[in-house]
């Protein structure tokens, strides 16, 4: 019965991102497409990789020009697995930081299981859990986004090009708005989580708009601006120990 | 066939790239860390990462600046008064979609 309650929860809380997903990835679907992709290799880029940015990326060695296919070469594969590290990367500072948050019942089995689901949007409402994170929870949660992102991908690689030009481009900011909602709200009470906010968003931009910086891909961006901004929060404002770090009684 | 099976790799190895960077810390961290220091930094980290991906990569997300930035500030203003995250999401998408909607009628 709990857990049964428990599944749920974790569904309800996954609906907002699968709904996120479904338009973000029939942007996938239609580029793959226009790429040279089958509509079936972009549905299963997307259901075994459940990333945007990656996705995009590998997309571009694959397929580097509009119905040029890669043939496969050592060069290639070496671009592929240090561009998907890169950009994919910051999945382990987000594995990292949920590691401190599972409950005791999350066996091995589970951890093999479940760190297939963590994506950005995953990462971001679990981290708002108060308490710790069991795997049935996780389970629910990850579910519809994979399929969501899924289905999304279908949609777009089958029938892409109906939607008008304002509603796709419109969706594209849905995700942003669902990051936005996970960190406003800490914010406000939260000092500590301001500051770390503020501060990543401040290197990011520096990063970004400074041209000597230019070198650093997005993906790395991110890990710098993160990385910078909650050691001076943590340093400024360390939690209390009773907070975030007990296990379930 | 041959490219299908070249395409079948290259997903393979994205994914596995992909699954090893997820799984790792999950497996070999089960221990909880001590240092409070970590601890807060782990703590603040989703806040950092996830406002570090929204900004500046938002103003481009929609393929014109004015509607990412009234987009952006409805998403905020909903989320100051707490409203959920699929609320804040499709208020974001609506108002960046008037607004590219006004923009064509005073073009």
């Amino acid at each position: 019965m709990k857990k049964n309650t428990l599944f749920k929860t974790g569904l309800c809380d996954g609906i907002p991102i699968a709904l996120g997903y479904l338009s973000v990835s029939f942007g996938f679907g239609i580029s793959a497409v226009n790429a040279g992709l089958s509509p079936l290799a972009a549905v299963l880029t997307s259901l075994t990789n459940v990333t945007s940015a990656g996705q995009v990326a590998g997309l571009a060695i694959m397929a580097p020009e509009t119905g040029v296919l890669t043939l496969l070469s050592l060069a290639t594969v070496l671009e592929m697995i240090l561009t998907q590290f890169t950009i994919n990367i910051r999945y382990f500072l987000m594995s990292l930081s949920l590691s401190q948050r599972l409950d005791r019942s999350f066996t091995l089995r589970h951890r093999f299981l479940a760190s297939f689901g963590i994506t950005d949007e995953v990462f971001g409402v679990a981290s708002s859990k108060k308490e710790p994170l069991k795997p049935i929870y996780m389970y629910g949660l990850i579910l519809l986004p994979v399929l969501g992102w899924t289905l999304g991908t279908l949609l777009g690689s089958v029938a892409g090009s109906i939607l008008p030009d304002g509603l796709k481009y419109a969706l594209g900011i849905a995700i942003y708005g669902m990051f936005v909602a996970i960190v406003v709200p800490p914010a406000k009470r939260d000092r500590g989580v301001l500051c770390a906010s503020l501060l990543a968003i401040a290197v990011s931009c520096l990063i970004a708009y400074i041209p000597i910086f230019s070198f650093i891909t997005s993906g790395f961006a991110i890990i710098i601006a993160a990385l910078i901004a909650s050691a001076v929060a943590a340093y400024f404002f360390p939690i209390r120990e009773d907070e975030d770090g007990g296990d379930a009684a | 066939m041959k490219i299908t099976l070249v395409i079948a790799a290259y997903i393979l190895i994205m994914a596995a790239v992909t699954y090893l960077i997820r799984m790792a810390p999950f497996v070999l961290f089960r221990k909880k860390i001590r240092s409070r220091f970590l601890r807060s930094m782990l703590y603040y980290l989703p806040y950092a990462v996830l406002s570090a991906m929204v900004i500046p990569a938002v103003f481009s997300s929609t393929g014109s600046l004015l509607t990412a930035v009234v987009g952006l500030a409805v998403a905020i203003l909903l989320a100051v008064f707490n409203r959920s995250l699929l609320v804040v999401a499709l208020g974001a998408s609506s108002a960046a979609y008037l607004t590219g909607l006004l923009l064509q009628l005073f073009q």
